[in-house]
This record gives structure tokens, C-alpha cells and sequence, in this order.
């Protein structure tokens, strides 16, 4: 293990503390080191999504957390590739799931992940679907809605309006939950661009050291966000 | 053919808390011991290293420390009336996989039960009479009393190392303390941790109430400090990656902090990994088990491992899982009320109050796994069941665990759920909420309790277990309860706004959201083999060298946290084997 700049290994850690010596924060110690910036989304080598099903994910993740307003959105926050390494992972084939039959993909939703699809295989086939939905209903595929319509479709889509096979009722709920995962994971993951969404609320990332802060009673935490890999923002 | 290996005198199954307790204690008896853990190895260095444990997606949502469903998971249906259909990916409960089992990334929230609440149908009997207990309801009386197990939760309260400060100590009540506990013959090992913001506010309400405030008992070291094994431990910095992760820095109390690198060392213990447990072997005579067969993965084949004595610490769903498979006692039938195995499932009843204060900082990033202050105003040992319409109660806590954004957002109702609405909400409201929390007792019911499953099965061929479990109108009362005392007083603290979440009567189980992995009973301990599956030994009455530990001999759930009893019965039964079973094995009662 590589300590981060101003931690302390667990030696130092607890001769620290048997000396009452308050740990020093890192944010004097810190560095920001410059990296080259990612590829640009329309140029990012996709991992499992297809061109039909990039557009649909960068369309809906930018209305589900919109740029427009404080903080990132989903788009700044690169969701998009987060969400293809996902799928392209044991998290899109549910590795650590138990998927033998039977299947009783009708069973109601408190029931849990009944379909035999595993999330890759429900984005794969739930996508063309919503989109015909979306042409059906308003003659353009859901990236080609102007916003409001595209909020339109995607709360029929929660609300279960745009009809799809049980096997892909769970669509909205895993977009929603991957977004939301995508937007706030360490940027490890390849979303959480710049610790952004950390930065947008205030929380503080890796840091993971706070011996002097339980009793600073209703101070706001002053530090900025450190990422798994040692970036700060 | 399995591959037979040289016979031990002891086998050990599943090397989490109860596990590690048996193999260091059984091992001082220069017993020659090999536990067999299903799971990968692991250790603070270098698994739990800092940085890479501070991942909330990795430990927390996608739950890599956990059983992988696709190894072993249950079926569940929420009545006899239902087609069982696996819990294939996990949601309400999350056992733990790998040496240290669920102990390692545990909250740390350590609890002895009430005296009553071990002696539940008498005292239901003594101040109200049996007629108040519902139909269904198998209300039971554990076989040990508390004064009895008193010395053994003593003693896993040290090993473990727990912080907190005592509120009965040899019956007299102490200041600060839970003066609603039982008598302790000495104070807890450590001091309490220092108190947040949220805590504080809620502690204030709490005396201005009139309540009786007094700080978690927590499993998270609050100073240095060295354990009966000369193990050590440091004080916790609040990292708050704490609940489904592991330590980084020797602070939580878990098998690894606090016995494993001294059991290691013993030359008459041995410990293989990713070596599952299929079932206990018996002999002809069903009387004792000749040792149990195990999977290999890494030699990919099947092995039989003969043991005068095998202990079964496997947690509870997977003991009683074994338990069926390998006859080690009757299925339980709820129909007649016949059989043992299975019977007696339970859980815990939870609700809570989320406050938000538009003017607080709460840095809900700064916590630990049993952070916060408790009342016992509430618990199983003040309510007045008769008057109430309900057995059971509650602790409540309020204190920061893990302020980690992708599972703790809590939002004003109204906040849309995605789009510029929640956008905006995030920024508004994180870090300016706190909650608080009630944790229930969950009686047992015959219908709610375990068996094989008809249908489905796991990567072995073996039936998947089966799960009959829903929630209870006695349960969902206590619950509504406590909705009713807990309001006025979040109300009291003048928040900008408060929600709350307790399920009602008619609430369905939902195995979507985590509830707790605090699944009990299905193997309990009785007075006689007709009523349960073990003694008061944690003994089979089945076979006498095989011994099942955890939470599975609970006759219901408690108000509390399961681990504290859990470690408490776990030293109470080696302390059996080692003063009355080596020296002349047979049936201890
Ligand atoms: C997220 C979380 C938070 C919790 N918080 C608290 C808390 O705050 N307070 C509290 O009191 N309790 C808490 N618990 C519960 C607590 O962790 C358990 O009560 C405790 O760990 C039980 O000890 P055990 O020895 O029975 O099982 P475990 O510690 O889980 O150990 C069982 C071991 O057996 C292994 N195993 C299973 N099947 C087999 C097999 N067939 N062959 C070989 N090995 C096998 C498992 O891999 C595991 O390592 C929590 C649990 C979780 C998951
Ligand atoms: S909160 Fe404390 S005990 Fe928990 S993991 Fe962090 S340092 Fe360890």
C-alpha cells in the first residue's frame, strides 16, 4: 500500500493518537496532479453498448441529471461511460447472481430480480423497445426528442405506461440506480468526472479520516474531495 | 470417491465470529482443529488497506464481500400459499462470505438482550397471562438465564472489545449508563466514543423528554487498547466506511482485530479456505457425526474430513441449511408442530424518523458502524404488553454510520426522484439530515420458519433452503408503537421538516431493500429435543459431538442486535466442551 501524502500508516497512525497529536490534514501536503483529459464522449470506445444504445444512454442520463443548474450533470459527470464499463463487467452479466430457472418474471416486484436477463441483456433489449415505444407515440426515437418530451417518455417508463415484457420491467429502476452510481462511484469507475458530484454536495470522497471531527459540532467539513487513486479536487 | 483426509478432533465450519471463538478456545485444549471456510482469505493488511477499501460502489452496492447468491442463497415466498422464488441478488439480508465472515464488515453494535427478553413467555405469563399471546405466536422461554450467560457475555465484551459505559453494574444503576439493562459484573472494556452532532441534538431531546439517554454500545475501539488474546486495537477515526467494509485500521472489533493473528499462531490449528461444507456425515447409528464432506475448489473435487467433534458456525442460514441436508434433526412441520429444523425463523421489526435541518451541518461522512446515542425507554423491559396490544419493543439510536452518497441520500418527501428537481435537492439537503432509528424485537410464529426447497438448486445439486417468512400483526404493532412515541419527539426538536418509515399493518416482505442480516432461529435451543433442535449447550440433540452455534438458537429475536448474544452462547458452549464434554463425550443434558 501507498499511503496518501499526509496519512498516516497504522504505526504512525497509533503512536499519533497515544501522543494526542491531532492528525494533520492532507489538503497542505496536496498536490493536484495535472492529468491529460479523458476522450470526449462521441469519441469514447465502447465497451458493450451499441451506437443506437450510446445515443439512448447519453439522451437519458443528461435528463435524468440535467446540466442545466448547480452542480454537474450526468453528461459533465461522464454517467454514460460508467454505465458501458458496468454492462461490459460482472455487474452486466450477474456474476454473483443466482439466475437458474424457472424464471417467473410476472411475480411482483417485492419478489426482486426475477427475469432471466441479467442487466446487460435487459438494457440490450429494453432500449429498442422504448424507442419504438417513443416512435409510436411521438415518431422519433427517444434521443431525437426535443426535453420535455424525452422527461414525458421517461416518466411513462417509471410509471410502467410504456409498456414493456416483464422480463424487462426493471429497466427504469436499474437506469435510475446505475445513474445515480455512475454520477457519485470514485471516478475509478469511469464516471464522478473531476469528483464533481462530490464537490457539487460536500462530501469529502476517500478522505476516510475524521479522529478530530465527531464533536466540531455543526461545522461544515472544510476539505475538498480525494478520489481512491489520490486526485483532489 | 472423495478424497478422505487424516482425521482431526475437531472440525470447525464457517471461520466468522462464532468460528474463531471455538477455534481459539478448543485450540487451548491442544485440540488438533481445522476450521473450513467457504470464502477467500482475508486480513486487514493487506485486504482492508487504505485506500482501497473506502469504495463505497465495490463494498458497498455491489456488495464483494458478501455471499455471492450464485454460490449459495435461499428460495422465499411469504406463505405457505406461495411459490418460493430465490433471493437471487441481494437486498434485505447480506450473510457474510470469507474468513471473518459477517463479523468483519459488521456495524459493530454490540448488545447483551434484556434479562425478560430471555425468559419472554414467562414473563408474559407472570404480569399478563398466556391469553395475550396470538395465535401463531410460538413465544418461548431460551433455555439459559441471564445470570447464567452473564460471565460469557463478559468475556466476548473483551475479546471483542466494546466501548460504551455501564448502567447496572452489580445492580446498582449508574449515571450515563442504560439503567434498562441487565446487571454487569464489571464495566465495558473501553469508554464510549465521542459524541456527533446528531447524536447530541437527539440526546438533548431526550433528557429534556425525560428519557434516559446513553451512548451505543459499540464494537469500535475508542482507545488503544489489548484484549484477553493480546490482540490490539486503536481508536477509530470515524472514517464511516465502516457497515460492509472492512477496517482499515484495526479499530472495528472483528474476528481478524481480535482473535484470528492469535489463533494462527497456535501450531494445533489449521484453517483452508474455499473449502464449502456440503453436509455432516453421520454414522450408522445416527447418534454421533463421523466428520463432514467439503468441496475443494481449488482441487475441484469432494473430501471427506473425519472429526470426533464438529462445530457447525456458518452463520444462521447456512447451519440451518446444513442441518437439513444432513438429517441432523426432524424438518419442522407447521401444520402439526412437528419437527424442529426450520422452526422458529425470525427477524427484526425496524422503523425510523428522518429529520432535516435546513441550517445544520451534520458531515454524515463522519461516523462509525455503531455510532450514536440510544434510549431504552421503549424496550421489551418497560412496555406494558397488556395495556399496549402487543409483545415486544425497541432501542432507538440516532448517529451518523455512513454518510456515503449512493445509499444515503435521504430527501424531503416531494423531491422528485431524478431531473433538475432531485438535482437541486441533493445540493440542498445532503449533509443536513439525520434520523433516528428503531430497532424492534420480531417474535416467532409458525409460520414463519425454514425448510428445503422443492424446486431449486445450488451449483452442488443440493436443494436451495426455503424461506416461509412474512411480517406479523403483533411485530407491525410494536412498530406502529413506537411511530407514535417517536414523532412528538423529532417533532420536539423543531426540524425544518421530518418523514418517517415504519411499516404498517399489512405491510408484505419486500426482499428489495436492506432490512438487517440479523436472521434468527431455525435451529433453537430447548429444554427438551421435542421443542428444538440443540440444548443449552448448543448441542444437537441429534448427534452429541455436533454443535451448532449463532443466532440459529434463538427461540425469537431479541430488541437488539443479534452479536453480543451470539458471542455470549458461542463461549458459553466452548466453555461446556471444554469443562464437561472432552473429559467424557456424550449428551451434555
Ligand atoms: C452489514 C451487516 C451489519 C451487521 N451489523 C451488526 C451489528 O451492528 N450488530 C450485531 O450484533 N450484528 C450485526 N450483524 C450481524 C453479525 O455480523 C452476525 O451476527 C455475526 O457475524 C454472526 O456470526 P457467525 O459466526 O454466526 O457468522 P459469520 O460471522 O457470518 O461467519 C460465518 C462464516 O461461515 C462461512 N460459511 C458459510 N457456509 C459455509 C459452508 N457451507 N462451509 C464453510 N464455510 C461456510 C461464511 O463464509 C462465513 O465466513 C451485521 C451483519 C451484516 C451483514
Ligand atoms: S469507522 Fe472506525 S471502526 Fe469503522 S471502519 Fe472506519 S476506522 Fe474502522
Amino acid at each position: 500500500m501507498t499511503d496518501l501524502p499526509g496519512y498516516p500508516s497504522r504505526r504512525s497512525f497509533l503512536k499519533a493518537s497515544a501522543a494526542g497529536v491531532a492528525l494533520s490534514g492532507l489538503a497542505a501536503s496536496a498536490s493536484a496532479e495535472e492529468k491529460t483529459p479523458p476522450v470526449p464522449l462521441d469519441q469514447y470506445e465502447r465497451q458493450y453498448l451499441n451506437a443506437e444504445e450510446w445515443a439512448f444512454i447519453m439522451a437519458a442520463t443528461a435528463r435524468l441529471i440535467p446540466s442545466e443548474g448547480d452542480g454537474p450533470g450526468a453528461i459533465e459527470a461522464r454517467v454514460p461511460v460508467f454505465i458501458d464499463l458496468q454492462l461490459a463487467g460482472d455487474y452486466g452479466t450477474a456474476d454473483d447472481w443466482y439466475m437458474e430457472g424457472p424464471h417467473d418474471p410476472t411475480a411482483e416486484p417485492a419478489r426482486g430480480w426475477q427475469t432471466p436477463l441479467n442487466p446487460a441483456e435487459v438494457y440490450r433489449q429494453a432500449i429498442p423497445t422504448f424507442n419504438s415505444w417513443c416512435e409510436t407515440t411521438y415518431s422519433k426515437s427517444f434521443a431525437d426528442l426535443d426535453t420535455a418530451q424525452q422527461d414525458e417518455a421517461l416518466t411513462a417508463l417509471q410509471k410502467g405506461q410504456a409498456v414493456l415484457a416483464p422480463e424487462l420491467r426493471d429497466f427504469f429502476t436499474i437506469l435510475l440506480a446505475n445513474t445515480k452510481e455512475g454520477y457519485f462511484a470514485d471516478p475509478q469507475y469511469g464516471g464522478n468526472h473531476g469528483m464533481q458530484s462530490w464537490v457539487y454536495i460536500g462530501f469529502p470522497g476517500a478522505r476516510a479520516a475524521f479522529r478530530e471531527w465527531p464533536e466540531r459540532h455543526n461545522i461544515k467539513y472544510p476539505l475538498g474531495p480525494v478520489s481512491i487513486s489520490g486526485e483532489r479536487a | 470417491m472423495a478424497r478422505q483426509d487424516k482425521k482431526r478432533d475437531v472440525v470447525i465450519v464457517g471461520l466468522g465470529w462464532t468460528g474463531s471463538i471455538a477455534g481459539i478456545e478448543l485450540a487451548q485444549e491442544g485440540l488438533d482443529i481445522l476450521a473450513l471456510e467457504r470464502g477467500h482469505d482475508q486480513n486487514t493488511v493487506p485486504n482492508f488497506e487504505y485506500p482501497q477499501q473506502i469504495d463505497e460502489l465495490k463494498y458497498g452496492v455491489r456488495l464483494k464481500m458478501m455471499q455471492k447468491p450464485s454460490h449459495q442463497t435461499v428460495t422465499v415466498r411469504r406463505s405457505g400459499d406461495e411459490t418460493a422464488l430465490p433471493y437471487r441478488s441481494l437486498g434485505s439480508f447480506l450473510p457474510g462470505n470469507g474468513v471473518g465472515g459477517a463479523g468483519t464488515h459488521w456495524n459493530g453494535l454490540n448488545w447483551r438482550p434484556q434479562p425478560e427478553e430471555l425468559r419472554l413467555r414467562s414473563h408474559v405469563r407472570e404480569n399478563w397471562g398466556e391469553q395475550i399471546i396470538p395465535e401463531g405466536m410460538n413465544l418461548l422461554d431460551y433455555p439459559v438465564t441471564y445470570d447464567e450467560m452473564e460471565p460469557f457475555y463478559t468475556r466476548f465484551e473483551k475479546v471483542a472489545g466494546i466501548s460504551g459505559k455501564a448502567g447496572n453494574l452489580n445492580g446498582v444503576i449508574q449515571e450515563g449508563g442504560n439503567p434498562f439493562e441487565g446487571w454487569r459484573s464489571e464495566d465495558y472494556p473501553m469508554p464510549p466514543l465521542p459524541t456527533t452532532w446528531d447524536s447530541t441534538k437527539f440526546q438533548e431531546a431526550c433528557t429534556a423528554a425525560g428519557l434516559h439517554p446513553f451512548h451505543a454500545p459499540a464494537g469500535i475501539a475508542s482507545t488503544a487498547y489489548v484484549n484477553p488474546y493480546g490482540m490490539q486495537m486503536g481508536p477509530c477515526n470515524f472514517c464511516g466506511f465502516c457497515e460492509r467494509f472492512g477496517c482499515y485500521q484495526y479499530s472495528k472489533s472483528s474476528p481478524q482485530t481480535a482473535i484470528l493473528d492469535a489463533l494462527k499462531r497456535m501450531p494445533n490449528f489449521e484453517y483452508r479456505t474455499e473449502s464449502e461444507v456440503l453436509r455432516v456425515e453421520l454414522a450408522a447409528d445416527g447418534k454421533t457425526a463421523t466428520g463432514v464432506t467439503y468441496w475443494d475448489e481449488k482441487a475441484g473435487e469432494e473430501v471427506f474430513q473425519p472429526a470426533d467433534i464438529v462445530i457447525l458456525s456458518s452463520y444462521q442460514l447456512n447451519n440451518v441449511h446444513l442441518m437439513l441436508l444432513s438429517g441432523l434433526g426432524e424438518a419442522y412441520d407447521p401444520l402439526t408442530g412437528e419437527g424442529t429444523l426450520g422452526k422458529n425463523y425470525a427477524y427484526q421489526m425496524n422503523g425510523g424518523v428522518t429529520l432535516f435541518f435546513e441550517d445544520d451541518n451534520f458531515n454524515p461522512f463522519v461516523g462509525h458502524g455503531a455510532n450514536g446515542v440510544c434510549i431504552d425507554d421503549f424496550s421489551v423491559n418497560q412496555n406494558d404488553f397488556g395495556a399496549l396490544g402487543f409483545i415486544g419493543g425497541s432501542y432507538w439510536r440516532s448517529g451518523t454510520f455512513n454518510g456515503q452518497p449512493i445509499r444515503s441520500m435521504p430527501l424531503p418527501k416531494g423531491t422528485p426522484g431524478w431531473g433538475a428537481g432531485w438535482k437541486e435537492g441533493i445540493g440542498k439537503w445532503y449533509g443536513h439530515a439525520m434520523s433516528i432509528g428503531s430497532h424492534g424485537s420480531h417474535m416467532s410464529y409458525a409460520n414463519n420458519h425454514l425448510d428445503l426447497d422443492p424446486t431449486y438448486t445450488d451449483r452442488h445439486g443440493r436443494p436451495l433452503m426455503r424461506m416461509t417468512f412474512n411480517w406479523q400483526d403483533n411485530d407491525l404493532r410494536m412498530n406502529q408503537y413506537m411511530k407514535s412515541q417517536m414523532e412528538p419527539l423529532a417533532a420536539s426538536m423543531n426540524p425544518t421538516s421530518m418523514q418517517s418509515g415504519f411499516k404498517d399493518v399489512g405491510a408484505q416482505y419486500d426482499v428489495r431493500p436492506y432490512q438487517t442480516t440479523h436472521n434468527t432461529g431455525g435451529h433453537i435451543m430447548s429444554e427438551t429435543p421435542a421443542e428444538g433442535a440443540v440444548n443449552k449447550f448448543s448441542q444437537t440433540w441429534k448427534a452429541h459431538n455436533v454443535f451448532a452455534m449463532g443466532a440459529g438458537n434463538f427461540v425469537q429475536n431479541t430488541q437488539y442486535n443479534p452479536t453480543g448474544m451470539v458471542g455470549g452462547l458461542a463461549y458459553h458452549t466452548v466453555h461446556a466442551i471444554r469443562t464437561q464434554y472432552l473429559s467424557n463425550p456424550r449428551p451434555l443434558v
